[in-house]
């Protein structure tokens, strides 16, 4: 019969030993993930309710709500959605299905490679040199949203060259072959087919853009602005406004005396959206890999 | 994809080459971006950097003194060592943990619980940097100061492990995707000759996925350096040339933050902050582009 030998069980020995430790070195991430989450939710109980979202902050922002921050951000991230969806997803549909193998093709992949690579404050010092003081649209929420809308183009282009490179090429060699011509194939069969996927990255978009600090500092956002409660259309975009991430950074660091709880329940409210939104972007990725006809 | 490819007929309606123009103008955009970043930048301070600035001091000096009213002094080498002892110590953390993870949810793992790792370290990575800042400024912060016995907890080894925490999603995605790349009939020859599963990954996986894991690396380090948020609230915010972990420290990205709302628009001190920013650029530039020619390497071979 065939017995295991003292290498053999030496090599298992390893094997076993090699398995637990990169469990371990694995389950270590999720460990802050949780601990993270578990903290910030215990320490912001005492505040959070609903008139904490949908009041403003008082008292030089020692007390009150978050809900000029609140409403700043989601203008910030419409609008740079509508600037940088459109770009990008044209972007990705070039970069798929006009260009062609060249080294022209492979210097704007690189690009788009380096764009993702800028840091965030650089960012910002392009949005003030060009939007703000270039263009003219001094400090306010149209300068802060183009400025995040560059910043995250490259999150949309590379999801949606992901989504349109899924499509079948027989789809287009067929459309192409009834005659269609090359944008009547993108609009009629590529675009629909690979529509879900668009907007995985069109999603994922806007949770990096609801995140960002430093590249709207400068741009368009300030450390206070009173609007009125309870009105959504309280903010100009040719004026500034707040915005969670930075009303996160100024009460934590810039405020003195702060109420204990408001600094952590805006970041809940903060990491609670970001990752809500990631979420609704995963579990469309996951319903996309099921319903696939092909 | 090329075969098919017909030069536009005849008949194309006019509308459809004014959506192909757009379409091509949007999929250069990202060339113009680039370049319109480093214009835009450039542009706020060529005027101190051609006039006046003093290169090697600004490079060699670790005297940061820009709003002393006798004696101005522009040296960002306490600014640069701050970035880059940082980095290197959140890499010295994230990199072991990420390609240790990397390893397992590409061989080890059954494909559901890859799945479920896979979406944990994508929520990972959606975490706002700033959060991670606030992270540091209180958790962490208190951690250290209990842990260590330092007076301040808001040190280099608190900016290193956020940043550490920031930049693992990248490098277990990047790394997996080029373990993933080596092909299957390599692990099937080595477990043909009665390899284990660690010996395939020591022996074989490793070596052949080398270049791949490197950009990982190269790429997590990029995100570090220029990583500001975090860094900005928990590194304790004082220019100092780093001694060790518990050292204060600040980094080029946090200077900027920090000072360019206090500036007006036109002095040194403003200019001397662009500046910083060409040097941000380039030195990003330069890892993110050797990262991508290692990896278009491995595509070649």
């Amino acid at each position: 019969m065939f017995t295991e030998t003292e290498i053999g069980r030496q090599k298992r020995r390893i094997e076993n030993v090699m398995r637990i430790f990169f469990l371990v070195m694995t389950s270590l991430m999720i460990i802050p993930l949780l601990l993270i989450i578990g903290y910030l939710l215990y320490k912001a109980l005492p505040v959070l309710s609903l008139e904490f979202l949908f009041e403003n902050p008082k008292d030089n922002m020692r007390a009150g709500g978050i809900w000029a921050p609140f409403l700043g951000t989601i203008y910030l991230v419409i609008v740079s959605l509508l600037v940088s969806a459109p770009i990008g997803v044209f972007a990705a549909v070039y970069l798929n299905e006009y260009a062609r193998e060249s080294w022209f093709t492979r210097i704007t992949n690189l690009a788009v490679v380096n764009l993702a690579g800028v840091p965030s404050i650089v960012h910002a010092l392009f949005g003030v040199g060009a939007f703000v003081l270039f263009a003219g649209l001094g400090e306010s929420i149209l300068a802060a949203s183009l400025t995040l809308a560059i910043m995250t183009l490259p999150v949309i282009i590379a999801s949606t060259t992901e989504a349109l490179k899924a499509v079948p090429m027989s789809f287009r060699e067929a459309c192409w072959n009834l005659g269609a011509t090359r944008w009547q194939t993108i609009r009629r069969i590529v675009i629909p087919n690979s529509i879900s996927g668009i907007l995985t990255g069109v999603i994922l978009q806007v949770s990096r853009a609801a995140g960002e600090t430093a590249p709207i500092m400068f741009t368009g956002a300030v450390f206070y602005k009173a609007i009125a409660e309870g009105n959504l259309f309280a903010y100009n975009i040719a004026e500034q406004c707040m915005a969670l991430s930075l009303h996160l950074f100024t009460i934590s660091t810039q405020v003195p005396d702060v109420t204990e709880g408001i600094p952590y329940g805006t970041a809940v409210v903060l990491v609670g959206s970001v990752l809500l939104v990631n979420a609704a972007a995963i579990v469309l990725r996951i319903y996309v890999r099921t319903r696939k006809k092909w | 994809m090329n075969i098919l490819r017909k030069k536009s007929a005849a008949n194309v309606p006019f509308s459809e080459t004014v959506i192909e123009t757009l379409i091509r103008l949007c999929g250069v955009s990202s060339i113009i971006f680039v370049f319109g970043i480093f214009f835009f930048v450039f542009r706020e301070g060529a005027g101190f950097l051609f006039g006046g600035l003093d290169l090697g001091q600004f490079l060699t000096s670790p005297e940061w003194y820009p709003t002393s009213l006798s004696n101005k002094r522009y040296g960002t080498l306490a600014l640069i060592l701050g970035t880059f002892s940082v980095t290197a110590l959140a890499m010295c953390i994230a990199v072991p943990f990420g390609l240790g993870a990397a390893i397992f949810v590409s061989e080890f793992c059954s494909p559901k619980l890859r799945e479920t790792f896979k979406v944990i370290i994508e929520l990972l990575a959606a975490i706002p940097s700033v959060v991670w800042g606030f992270i540091g400024l209180t958790l962490m912060n208190q951690l250290i100061i209990a842990v260590f016995k330092a007076p301040i907890g808001l040190t280099m080894l608190n900016g290193g492990i956020m940043l550490a925490l920031m930049s693992v999603p990248i490098i277990v995605s990047i790394a997996e995707d080029a373990l993933k790349a080596v092909p299957d009939s390599y692990r099937e020859a080595a477990e043909a000759l009665g390899a284990t599963r660690w010996q395939v990954v020591y022996r074989v996986l490793l070596p052949a996925a080398k270049n791949g894991l490197l950009a990982a690396v190269l790429l997590g380090a990029a995100r570090s350096i220029g990583e500001t948020m975090a860094v900005l609230m928990a590194t304790g915010h004082s220019v100092n040339i780093p001694l060790g972990p518990l050292s204060w420290i600040r980094t080029l990205t946090a200077t900027i933050a920090a000072e360019l709302g206090e500036v007006a628009r036109g002095d040194e001190h403003y200019q001397v902050l662009f500046i910083i920013g060409i040097l941000l650029f380039t030195i990003t530039f330069v890892v993110n582009l050797i990262a991508d020619l290692v990896i278009k390497g491995i595509r070649q071979e």
